[in-house]
């Protein structure tokens, strides 16, 4: 193996190393295909997100503006079915998803004292196909039409029969392909969490955030192959010719609801727990306090696990399933509120009698608190049958869904990007403009969606492209719209800073935020290898039990030292690198080697599915000569991706 | 502040390919929980795979006689001959799991043999299934027939799929075996090849049952 | 540290260093299954026990999946991290299959008027 001597100054005690790019084998367009660093793949999810974040959010406004005014032509009914579709498939699964994985793949390695995650090629190969998947939903509008029967797709809308066109297809594959991304990633991770901890991190003294990244990987695990054999069951009956959605042939389209939603609740703790464990993590740290009822906020995680399974047909109340079904539908998802809701009184709890600092990602933090209980208490009305016979499909579900997934979600993770941006970027997001631009986009978002409550109450349907002027809405329509623009704009904000704090933020310190947990004790940005030795770990808060145990009620503790020997309970922890002798043995770090071949398989399971996508234009003949090019392709990549060198 | 350097090794970049391709198989890997990644990984798959057939399977189920028109399965099933093919892929579990008790002896020679045995008994399986199809297939029964139909293909099509890409794993192994880099310090590769092999062996189990034997 | 071998075993070969159940209780679990599988065609032809014929079936496939994820995939003698993570995954597999029955009324449910 090549061995690179890669020098590390210390500055302030320390231990320091160059910024990855500026590695002479980590420049360069070659070097991010071929990467294999969590680190980097989690900075190229992220872009990828915030890129489609965008687009989701530009479908939203025009939706918006469509619905301005009533009897609007702005865009033709087909349209905006096109739009509320994409939008929602692409903040679901191109934005939100993604966000939490460039978090996962950043972040947790850091957190859990680990040099890159279990399967680093496996990891680059999620990216690839998930970006691969992405690209194939949206080039959907320039090849046909994009798929326009809602991002839950109910058949026999999707069937051939009424949705002959190819956006269907496009919908259909990519989620496919974006759900072998998901698959891979959740093994990937829940792999690492499980194994790769460092020495004295038992479970119970983990980061919070690794714990519902752990759950959340369970989920995902067990929720996608329902959605996966969902879809098969649509493509075979799209191509195949088979019956399972056709009621001529006794085909029941119920059962793909069921199949849908099987995933599709647990999809939404998919979308929450890691946003759930951002929250978790910055609260204590702002509030110099730590977690409050730890213990509580893990089993209650683990109970989510369990219950998630069994409430989906609560998406289904206004079915027809009978009593009995929506009485214990309706039982376990009042069940289900127990546990989620249990995890606020955590936070609140943390907060009291802490020392709150109100820099940007506490306001974040705070702002879901308060957003997520709007959504949450929605939610559990809901919850109950009858009265979602009144809410289904109208507007006041659409409120619920955003206060959980934007101010929810996309908070948390906005949260995230503030909280660790010093750490991955080395310099600090701009604070003034942080808070302007939180402001704003609270303000806007309870401007966009408040409204919504009443305008579903009122009875304005769901995913319909325009209303009539005597419904009584038209007011409230425009409130939504203005709303929707000023959110726009603190969107906009938001991306303004991010760019200028790249260039031209404050240097930012290792730990500008006094950290409780081990990202915190590496430098910023991390050296690729991020530890320089991999700590020990003693406690839960494991960084601020190392740098104030006094503070912890902790018994003064060793920290980690260099050449292997206790050291002393006073000596903050990286002075004791500092003292190493000058023969003392440097540690050599096998990092793994970038690979191609991640990149291929996910281009090779991207040609499986395009066969299919060309079969309307170039005929059936492209169905086998695609899908077998393609498995080649796969194959070969497998194959070469086992005998690699590690 | 000092500004010594202390010299950190960093060991990555591009390199030639080791002799040996496959990594040595630790006793007692270094992880939090002492097991190996690997196996991990090939476990919580499998339990990832039986929500996949779970989801298929109960397709199945909730179709059963809705099928408004034949051929139904109790006149299309071949009992006796299905259950031939049960007993060849319960066979194959057993010589694969004798495959991977000889290389965890050393004995490279053996495990290539009942590796032989395993990929063969599974292409006699498929080539069972590829009858068993045909036959259905020229007394009416397609894909898209009925709901019978695009159940029990789609279903036992999976199934098969996967055991199709278990041969290859199998006969991949026995050819890595035969240039001389499978040794018994790689045995955790032929174990992780098993427990995807036996998983296949168990879906049949439930499918064989729930498929073939439950009457309507 | 758990590791895979300090579980208890039975049938301990005396040649293998490993107290790995060994080639015959392999041999012997593979006769099982092999028998039960004759057994379950055989229940399957028989019209007296008709009544009873799918919870017997599911009683003998179960044992025989029991047998294989035992002994075969070795989880009895693994950590039970393993048996766990499976074992979840097996548990919320076999919910939904109940459940989709119940909803889409393949099993008899008592009907009220």
């Amino acid at each position: 193996m090549a061995v690179v001597s890669a020098p590390v100054s210390r500055a302030g005690g320390m231990v320091v190393a160059p910024p990855i790019l500026a590695e002479p084998a980590y420049r360069g367009l070659w070097s991010w295909l071929t990467t294999v660093d969590h680190k980097r793949i989690g900075i190229l999810y992220g872009v990828s997100a915030g890129t489609f974040f965008v687009f989701g959010g530009l479908e939203a406004l025009v939706i918006r503006l469509q619905l301005w005014t009533p009897n609007s032509t702005l865009v033709s009914a087909q349209m905006f079915n096109a739009l509320f579709t994409m939008h929602a498939t692409t903040m679901i699964f191109l934005a939100i998803m993604p966000l939490g994985a460039a978090f996962f793949n950043f972040i947790i390695p850091l957190q859990i004292g680990a040099r890159d995650v279990a399967f680093p090629r496996l990891n680059a190969f999620s990216y690839w196909a998930f970006i691969l998947g992405g690209i194939m939903l949206n080039i959907s509008f320039l090849l046909g039409g994009a798929p326009d029967a809602g991002w839950f797709g109910y058949a026999n809308l999707t069937t051939r029969t009424y949705s002959p066109g190819p956006g269907i297809d496009f919908w259909m594959l990519g989620l496919q392909i974006l759900g072998v991304a998901s698959i891979a990633a959740a093994l990937n991770f829940f792999v690492t969490i499980l194994n790769m901890r460092a020495p004295g991190m038992g479970f119970m003294r983990m980061p919070i955030f690794c714990w519902m990244s752990l759950i959340t990987m369970i989920l995902i695990l067990l929720a996608f192959p329902s959605i996966t054999v969902g879809l098969i069951l649509l493509m075979f009956d799209r191509f195949f010719d088979t019956n399972f959605y056709s009621v001529p042939h006794a085909g029941d389209p119920i059962l793909w609801q069921h199949l849908f939603w099987v995933f599709g609740h647990p999809e939404v703790y998919i979308l929450i727990l890691p946003a759930m464990g951002i929250i978790s993590e910055i609260i204590p740290v702002f509030s110099r306090k730590p977690l409050f009822g730890y213990a509580v906020m893990v089993y209650s995680g683990i109970a989510i696990a369990f219950l998630a399974f069994g409430v989906w047909a609560h998406h289904m109340f206004a079915v027809g399933l009978g009593a009995i079904a929506d009485a214990v539908f309706a039982s376990s998802t009042m069940l289900i509120a127990v546990p989620t809701g249990v995890k606020i009184f955590n936070w609140i709890g943390t907060m009291f009698r802490g020392s709150v600092s109100f820099k940007t990602p506490m306001l974040y933090a705070v702002g879901f608190i308060s957003m997520f209980i709007i959504g949450g208490v929605t939610g559990i009305m809901h919850a109950s049958p009858p009265a979602d016979l009144i809410q289904h499909d109208t507007y006041f579900i659409v409120a619920h869904i955003h206060y959980v997934l934007i101010g929810g979600s996309i908070m948390a993770l906005l949260a995230g990007v503030h909280y660790w941006f010093p750490k991955m970027s080395g310099r600090m997001m701009n604070e003034t403009l942080g808070q302007w631009q939180f402001w704003t986009f609270f303000i806007f978002f309870n401007v966009t969606f408040m409204p919504m409550h009443w305008t579903g109450l009122l009875g304005m349907p769901r995913r319909v492209y325009t209303y009539g002027p005597d419904l009584g809405v038209t007011e409230l329509n425009q409130l939504s719209t203005i709303g929707a623009l000023g959110l726009g704009i603190s969107v906009l904000l938001f991306v303004i800073n991010l760019f200028a704090s790249l260039r031209y933020g404050e240097i930012a310190p290792d730990d500008p935020w006094d950290g409780a947990t081990l990202e915190w004790s590496i430098p910023s940005p991390p050296p690729i290898f991020n530890f320089a030795r991999i700590p020990t770990v003693h406690s839960r808060d494991g960084w601020w039990a190392m740098k104030h145990p006094e503070r912890m009620h902790l018994d003064p503790i060793e920290v980690t030292p260099l050449a292997g020997g206790p050291g002393h309970a006073t000596e903050r922890a990286h002075e004791v690198i500092a003292t190493a002798g000058p023969d003392a043995t440097p540690p050599v770090i096998h990092m793994p080697s970038p690979s191609y071949w991640p990149l291929l398989s996910a281009l090779g399971l991207a040609m499986m599915a395009s066969g299919l996508l060309m079969a309307d234009a170039f005929g059936p003949i492209t169905i086998p000569i695609f899908a077998i090019l393609g498995v080649l392709l796969l194959v070969g990549s497998i194959y070469g991706w086992s005998f690699e060198a590690p | 502040m000092a500004h010594t350097a202390i010299p950190v090794i960093v060991d990555t970049g591009a390199a030639p390919p080791a002799a040996v391709a496959a990594p040595l198989v630790l006793e007692h890997p270094h992880t939090s929980t002492g097991l190996d990644s690997r196996k991990l990984l090939m476990w919580a798959f499998l339990a990832s795979d039986c929500m996949f057939f779970g989801t298929l399977i109960a397709t199945y189920l909730v179709y059963k006689n809705r099928s408004p028109e034949g051929p139904l399965p109790r006149e299309t099933f071949d009992v006796p001959y299905t259950s031939v093919s049960a007993f060849v892929l319960l066979l194959s579990s057993l010589t694969m799991v004798l495959a991977l008790a000889a290389i965890q002896r050393g004995e490279e020679r053996r495990m290539r043999v009942w590796l032989s045995a395993t990929a063969l008994l599974g292409c006699v399986f498929l080539g069972g299934q590829f009858y068993e199809f045909t036959t259905f297939y020229h007394e009416g029964l397609t894909l898209s027939r009925n709901l019978f139909g695009s159940s029990f293909f789609t279903l036992t099509g999976f199934h098969g799929t996967h055991v199709f890409i278990g041969v290859f794993w199998l006969l991949s192994l026995v050819a890595h075996s035969f240039r001389g880099r499978l040794h018994q310090e790689h045995s955790l590769f032929v174990e992780i090849a098993g427990l995807y092999w036996h998983f296949v062996d168990i879906v049949w189990i439930l499918i064989f049952t729930l498929v073939y034997l439950i009457p309507d | 540290m758990a590791t895979e071998h300090d579980l208890a075993h039975d049938h301990a070969e005396p040649e293998l260093e490993h107290a790995h159940p060994g080639a015959k209780t392999y041999t012997i679990v593979g006769v099982i299954l092999a028998v039960i599988t004759l057994a379950e065609v055989f229940f399957y032809t028989q019209e007296s026990v008709r009544a009873i014929l799918v919870p017997l079936l599911l009683v003998l496939s179960a044992t025989k999946f029991v047998l294989v994820v035992g002994f075969y995939m070795h989880l009895r003698f693994d950590h039970p991290l393993f048996t766990g993570v499976f074992g979840f995954g097996l548990m919320v597999a076999g919910s939904i299959i109940t459940a989709l029955m119940f909803l889409f009324g393949q099993y008899p449910l008592p009907h009220r008027g």
